[in-house]
């Protein structure tokens, strides 16, 4: 690199001593055991190459998972979509199946960094970097999501309820664990979805605020039946409203109902004051008014109006 | 510190040599093979500089480790030239229509329109937009450039 920039941060090399691409899962796994502690998992790369120039995660082995067979598609196994890890956030935005069934998936999928980013970034690499707003962690837990680690010893799969710990944190034991796949059941016809994101600009920019909602309706009784609520960054992981939840649940379909909900949604909200993202009393005011479109423009998408 | 082979396809050549296993795309193109019309603006995959085309599709090659484009084809910006030295219609549209100021983000923006327009011949003004939106130009109101892509997709005369 030219001596000229020698002095900027962005002058570090990355730390990286050695590179594999393995061809299949268990030579992947070995490669975790091989080098504990050493070793990182890496599909896209775009949130971890920055990281290790900034040295805000070590690692001297990058395993790149890019070539093991079977995890770049988007399946339909009965009512259940499946994504592999490999799927880029471009493969979701654009994928007729994601567009038709879980279309909040889509839309989130669409608001993650720039195309360039999106070409290479895993929506699998979104939910592991584990951000409390990340773009498609959000519509993923409204739809009620699990992922499916893999390690030496088996599989487990795990809810994404149960699957963020904190900024940064995943139950994932990165050391001997790699995430294969994400899976949900898509919309049926009595229900709808929406996400919605506040930002400053339409790209290249981090939210202030996220919100995804999946509505099931009662036909007969026109009520709630279940709501799915996530929003971001209100908390320090991805949050299911789930007082708001409960108000909307069994609920005739009024406007009255919706605005109680967005009130108790914002009650366990702690949004933090940021520079980036707003004033904490901004946001606790637009928590409001995206919970409430969210919820009805998903109502408008299971085709319901409210009275 | 081993080195390790790779061997892919840049702007329609094969390409096989050896390289650290730390080495970005952006350095390999640069420092090692010599192609500087590919930019270095943030290193961190927010301004778009660095934009090349991996089969096809436009990727921001200073977050690319250089591994893995293994058996993948590259395209840079010196790669849009014709064999006869002639410019690609969109380097000629940027040219005609006042779209470059400093020039550092050109490259990047020719080969965003460059992936929009070999998809969607004919697209929207939102299109080109959003098709623009992962590269930062800080000289323009980026109206030229939209002009300038729109004009390379025969929209505008």
């Amino acid at each position: 690199m030219a001596t000229a920039f020698k002095e900027l941060h962005w002058s570090n090399d990355i730390p990286i001593k050695a590179y594999y691409l393995p061809e299949s899962l268990p030579e992947a796994l070995e490669l975790l055991k091989r080098f504990p502690g050493k070793a990182r998992v890496i599909a896209g790369g775009t949130d971890i190459i920055p990281e290790l120039r900034r040295r805000d995660i070590e690692a001297e082995v990058l395993v790149d998972i890019s070539r093991l067979p079977g995890l770049n598609t988007i399946t339909q196994v009965g009512e259940e979509l499946r994504l592999g890890a490999l799927v880029t956030h471009a493969q979701v935005a654009a994928s007729p199946l994601i567009r038709e069934k879980a279309g909040l998936l889509a839309d989130g999928a669409a608001s993650v960094g720039s195309p360039q980013i999106r070409n290479v970034a895993t929506v699998a690499g979104n939910l592991i970097s584990a951000r409390p707003a990340a773009d498609t962690s959000i519509p993923l837990l409204a739809l009620q999501a699990s992922v499916t680690l893999a390690s030496k010893a088996g599989e487990r799969v795990i809810p994404l309820t149960d699957f963020f710990l904190s900024v940064g944190k995943t139950v994932l034991d990165g050391q001997r664990e790699i995430l294969t796949g994400i899976r949900f059941i898509g919309l049926q016809p009595n229900q709808g979805g929406s996400y919605l994101r506040l930002s400053k600009r339409k790209a290249l920019t981090l939210p202030m605020l996220v919100a995804a909602a999946v509505v099931t309706v009662d036909p007969g009784q026109k009520a709630f039946r279940e709501t799915t609520l996530a929003l971001g960054p209100v908390a320090p992981t991805p949050y299911r409203a789930r007082p708001a939840e409960a108000i909307l649940r069994g609920a005739a379909l009024t406007r009255e109902v919706i605005r109680e909900a967005a009130a108790a949604a914002v009650q366990e909200c702690s949004p933090r004051d940021s520079l980036l993202r707003g004033s904490c009393d901004y946001r606790q005011e637009m928590i409001q008014v995206l919970v409430r479109r969210s919820i009805q423009k998903a109502l408008g998408q299971a085709g319901f109006s409210l009275e | 510190m081993s080195t390790l082979d790779l061997t892919f396809q840049l702007n329609g050549q094969a390409v096989s040599l050896k390289l650290s296993p730390d080495t970005l795309l952006v350095d390999l193109l640069r420092d090692v093979l010599g192609l500087k019309g590919t930019k270095i603006g943030c290193r961190e995959g927010e301004c778009g500089a660095c934009t090349v085309l991996l089969d096809g599709q436009p990727v921001n090659s200073c977050i690319l480790p250089a591994l893995k484009v293994q058996g993948r084809s590259i395209v840079t910006i010196e790669g849009l030239t014709r064999p006869d030295g002639s410019l690609d219609p969109i380097q000629q549209a940027f040219i005609d229509a006042g779209a470059v100021q400093c020039g550092f983000c050109t490259p990047g923006m020719i080969l965003n329109a460059k992936a929009l327009l070999d998809r969607n011949p004919k697209p929207s003004g939102e299109e080109v937009r959003h098709s623009l939106s992962g590269v930062l130009c800080r000289c323009t109101g980026y109206q030229k450039i939209v002009k300038a892509v729109q004009t390379a997709a025969g929209q505008i005369k």
